[in-house]
């Protein structure tokens, strides 16, 4: 009966271990004190134990079907599945904020424990900017949204319930993976700091952060790409993107991240855009601390905000004024004193590389631009409007299609200068052949050209023939062909495969766009339906009990033309704790197509409301999605970050 | 250099700005809409719907006009109008205040039973069983209530329950559109 | 007090049932404008949704509005007129160009606009203010120096190692 209480004490205790992780070691750093600044590892082992412990105490309160704890009385249900009472403890918005901070905390330990070999006072600085922020969200927990506050005196026998849209796969995995992007941010962005801080802003910065960066940026990928698989078979009407302000606060420091990777790279080889490698990294983190605002202070309407709260808001809103207002204005006084000492051309890999940044980062700034815009129209006083998916889209095709475009040349192009003839004579090519292949491909496909897809198609191939010219440069004055494709570096493999990702995600995006269809019907049973040369037909429905839910079923016998491919079973779930009723749709997924069928309402007659929908590549968006990730964590593996850290040391 | 001092001043002074608006944003509820009627000083659209209490009655915008009133848009499939039903009842029988009610996608006996037992706050209700009249004014839950003026014409709308605090603020507005009036 | 615990409830995103209704129109053209229509107009009680995925009552009703009109003949601006006039500018997901929103749909452009000025002034200097002769300007463009906050052997044994990494 005590273990909320332990939970909370033990939060309290990583709190105090916080604030001292926050001052003795940088004291240390500041002094020359090694003494101090040895503390860093301990305390942020400490932070992470208790912290660890308090989540174990949430869990267990969960799995105890302890309902004197209000936020699991409202959360979960002696007839959940013990899988969904555990995913419940991040269900609401106190649990998946201490999931938040144990995963804070869990980055800091890492750090703590793979970087020995960098000097003593970096590592200090670096683990004193995680205790900072862990020191807001600990006392954003405390103080504003515990989750081991209890109903006293009486409590209730039985919960409400997790909502039943998150009693499923998608959301076990999704916010861990997603926080673990957000959170890995704060990594990058405490070496940045730390750079300002000690006034040491070089390579060795640069080095120590890309792989870090890039495993953030892996799990970003996967969080998004999971969000985008969940709301396409969950939410029941097939969507996979809906530039909703949650997703997009996703996205913006995704496209941040994307450009930090890049520009870590330029600055780790060449020693520039220091200045500007450290404002993305304080960028993509401060977007990650924006996000966790625009969700949970309820400014912004959203399908999937979380239960609002103007204090939290508040509190939230002060937090991101301490932490992106203080590291902004310390980069303001320090890396106006930076200075580069390196040239390139204005065809160079460094000239591409920044204009990759220029478009990932305006992309960034039009997406928050679109996701706050009512917000500032309203508090101007100038109205309510509506910024919805035809604006994201109208705007951010073009610039990614642009993107695409100088992602082909930046491949091939040179450090410090690349001649124009040299880049024409490498690209004219794979150029050509992309056009031709990109036209072949779509009129094969269609049998018309679409602009849009036509576009999308050549682009994907033209991204994947530049990086195939590439390889080729690489291999061109090596005999032993194989031998030279094993002594590619790991990094260089995992660009490829992200690079690989994105051409993937780019056919899936075009495709499933444009070609999708959709018919909306009225069903009785033997009713059918043939489009795409699939048969549908309505067999009525069944009725399915199931843990704590009743269905209605329907029965869909689907033929491919004319011979008997499957059967597809659609639900109507009444959830029975909070009488909320959910679609179920029946997918049967193909790597070029789904099938996609949902239930509707009953209509008169014994007759339904069905939905039935081809989706085409619509799997390539997330196989994309799954390309980049592995991407990232192979450039992360690359033995030559450890081996730099060990010579170091050396 | 000392250009490149100040462009390093650019994100914070930008971060400052969506600070202000961020915190402005906390105090404003996005799921509020203005009403497009109230906004341009329309008058409610013609319409030709029964009266709720006397059904061979027709009502049209003449029977809204003459004095400064509320109009009110109800449901009894509606929790919170229940709760500012009574509300309404003090405050046609004590302040005088004429209400007009919009009777919004309902079914007319059980409306008729539930004015029976919580009383009858109107001087007239409109039945608007489809939710036409409801649609072109664009209502988008109820309760609503608006402040309509002499001549029909909509000058305010308040979505939500009217209670005490509210009906200071509908006070206000009718203050100010009887005064206008006599100008 | 149980006001205020019934709207947090609400907030939560309640249900997710598809919206579907089976209407028939009277030609292909009409439907595919119907599920433009539909996916391009937000719904006014929802949290944020377009009508035609909002199971809420109002954005049936409002569906069932956009087919009337649809199948009555009436143009693509007849039907959002027809919102607007109703719910305002807060119903059209795609904004209209105006003096409200010349910046939401030009800014991203200005902005594009002076980031690529920058990327060019950036080489350019860069380009000139590098010493004249070819392997002078590789030298200190490729080298670390004892200046960036390093000790001298610190750089060397960086320069080291970045040569050892150029093979790769």
């Amino acid at each position: 009966m005590i273990i909320p209480e332990l939970g909370e004490y033990a939060l309290i205790l990583a709190l105090c271990l916080a604030v001292l992780l926050a001052t003795v070691p940088l004291a240390g750093a500041t002094r020359g004190n090694t003494l101090w600044m040895s503390y860093a590892r301990p305390l942020s082992k400490g932070m992470f134990l208790f912290t660890l412990f308090s989540f174990l105490c949430l869990s267990w309160s969960f799995i105890d079907n302890d309902f004197s704890v209000v936020y699991v009385a409202s959360n979960s249900n002696t007839a959940l599945p013990w899988y969904y009472r555990l995913s419940a403890v991040w269900g609401g918005h106190e649990g998946s904020l201490l999931l938040w901070a144990l995963i804070l905390a869990g980055w800091t330990l890492a750090v703590a424990v793979k970087s020995r070999n960098l000097p003593q006072d970096i590592i200090a600085r670096v683990l004193a900017v995680m205790g900072w922020i862990s020191i807001g969200f600990y006392l954003f927990i405390l103080f504003t949204s515990s989750p081991f506050e209890r109903y006293l005196p009486g409590y209730p026998q039985e919960g409400a319930d997790l909502n039943p849209l998150l009693q499923d796969f998608g959301l076990i995995v999704h916010p861990p993976m997603l926080y673990m992007g957000y959170v890995g941010f704060a990594v990058a962005f405490a070496f940045a700091i730390a750079a300002l801080l000690s006034g040491r802003l070089d390579a060795a910065w640069a080095r120590w952060s890309r792989p870090w960066t890039s495993v953030a940026w892996a799990f970003l990928t996967l969080g998004i790409a999971l969000g985008s698989w969940w709301a396409y078979y969950e939410l029941g009407w097939g969507g996979w993107w809906f530039w909703d302000p949650v997703e997009n606060a996703s996205l913006m420091p995704w496209l941040v991240g994307t450009a930090l990777v890049h520009s870590l790279a330029v600055t780790e080889k060449r020693g520039v855009f220091k200045s500007w490698t450290v404002l993305l990294a304080i960028f993509a983190f401060s977007l990650s601390l924006l996000g966790t605002f625009l969700v949970r202070s309820g400014v912004l309407t959203s399908v999937h905000a979380f239960a609002s709260d103007p204090d939290r808001g508040l509190f939230i809103l002060i937090m991101l004024a301490v932490v992106i207002g203080g590291s902004l204005l310390l980069y303001a006084l320090r890396a106006g004193q930076m200075r580069s000492e390196s040239s390139f051309g204005l065809l160079s890999r460094e000239s591409l590389l920044l204009v990759n940044n220029v478009l990932l980062v305006v992309s960034c700034a039009m997406v928050l631009l679109g996701t706050i815009y009512p917000l500032i129209v309203d508090a101007l006083g100038m109205g309510k409007l509506s910024v919805g998916p035809p604006y994201f889209n109208a705007l951010f095709i073009p610039l990614m299609s642009i993107m695409l475009v100088f992602m082909g040349a930046g491949v091939i192009s040179r450090w410090k200068q690349t001649p124009l003839s040299m880049l024409v004579q490498q690209l004219w090519l794979p150029g050509i052949a992309a056009i031709v292949l990109g036209i072949g491909a779509t009129w094969l496909y269609a049998g018309e050209l679409e602009h849009w897809v036509t576009l999308g198609i050549v682009l994907a191939w033209w991204v994947v023939l530049a990086g195939l010219r590439d390889l080729y440069n690489r291999l061109r004055h090596r005999s032993e062909k194989l031998a030279g494709l094993l002594k590619q570096s790991r990094s260089y493999y995992g660009m490829v495969l992200a690079h690989l990702g994105v051409a993937v995600l780019v056919v899936g995006v075009a495709l499933v766009s444009i070609y999708s269809e959709q018919r909306d019907l009225r069903m009785q049973p033997g009713d059918s339906v043939t489009f795409r040369n699939y048969t549908f037909v309505y067999e009525g429905n069944k009725h399915v009990e199931g843990p704590n839910y009743t269905s209605d079923q329907g029965q869909i016998r689907v033929l491919y033309e004319d011979e008997p491919y499957a059967l597809m079973r659609p639900e109507k779930r009444l959830y029975t704790a909070r009488g909320n009723v959910m679609t179920e749709a029946a997918i049967d997924p193909g790597f070029t197509r789904d099938l996609y069928v949902a239930l509707g309402e009953p209509l008169e007659n014994g007759a339904w409301a069905v939905r039935v929908q081809y989706k085409p590549y619509v799997r390539w968006l997330w196989l994309g999605g799954l390309l980049m990730t592995a991407g990232g964590l192979l450039a992360a593996s690359d033995p030559r970050y450890r081996k730099r850290m060990r010579s170091a040391e050396a | 250099m000392n250009n490149r001092k100040l462009f390093a001043f650019i994100p914070l002074v930008i971060f400052i700005v969506l600070g202000i608006f961020l915190w402005r944003g906390l105090s404003i509820d996005p799921t509020e809409l203005p009403s497009a009627l109230a906004d341009n000083k329309r008058p409610v659209p013609a319409f030709e719907l029964p009266s709720l209490t006397e059904p061979s009655v027709m009502l049209s915008n003449a029977d809204l006009k003459g004095e400064v009133a509320l109009l009110n848009v109800w449901a009894t499939w509606c929790p919170t109008c229940k709760e500012e039903h009574g509300f309404l009842n003090r405050l046609a029988q004590d302040e005088g205040v004429t209400i007009y009610g919009i009777n919004y996608k309902d079914e007319p006996a059980k409306a008729r039973e539930w004015l029976r037992r919580y009383l009858n706050p109107y001087k007239k209700v409109i039945l608007d069983e489809k939710g036409t009249l409801g649609l072109d004014m664009g209502v988008y839950g109820a309760p609503e209530t608006y402040v309509l003026d002499a001549d029909g014409v909509v000058r305010y709308r308040h979505v939500g329950a009217v209670d005490a605090s509210v009906w200071k603020t509908l006070q206000q507005v009718m203050a100010q559109v009887e005064q206008e009036a006599v100008k | 007090m149980k006001a205020l615990l019934l709207s947090l409830m609400l907030l939560l995103p309640f249900s997710a049932q598809a919206a579907i209704d089976a209407y028939e129109f009277s030609d292909e053209q009409k439907e595919a404008r119907f599920q433009q229509l539909t996916g391009e107009l937000r719904c006014p009680k929802c949290q944020n949704q377009n009508i035609a995925d909002s199971d809420a009552p109002l954005a049936s009703d409002l569906r069932r509005e956009v087919h009337r009109m649809l199948e009555e003949g009436e143009s693509d601006e007849g039907i959002i007129d027809f919102m607007v006039t109703r719910y305002g500018d807060f119903v059209l997901y795609r904004p209209r160009v105006n003096e409200t929103t010349w910046l939401l749909w030009y800014g991203p452009f200005v902005l594009l606009g002076i980031g690529v000025l920058v990327v060019v002034l950036i080489s350019r200097n860069r380009r000139q203010s590098t010493p004249t002769g070819p392997k002078a300007s590789s030298e200190v463009g490729g080298q670390y120096q004892a200046s960036e906050g390093l000790t001298t052997e610190e750089a060397e044994r960086l320069n080291k190692l970045l040569q050892r990494d150029s093979d790769q």
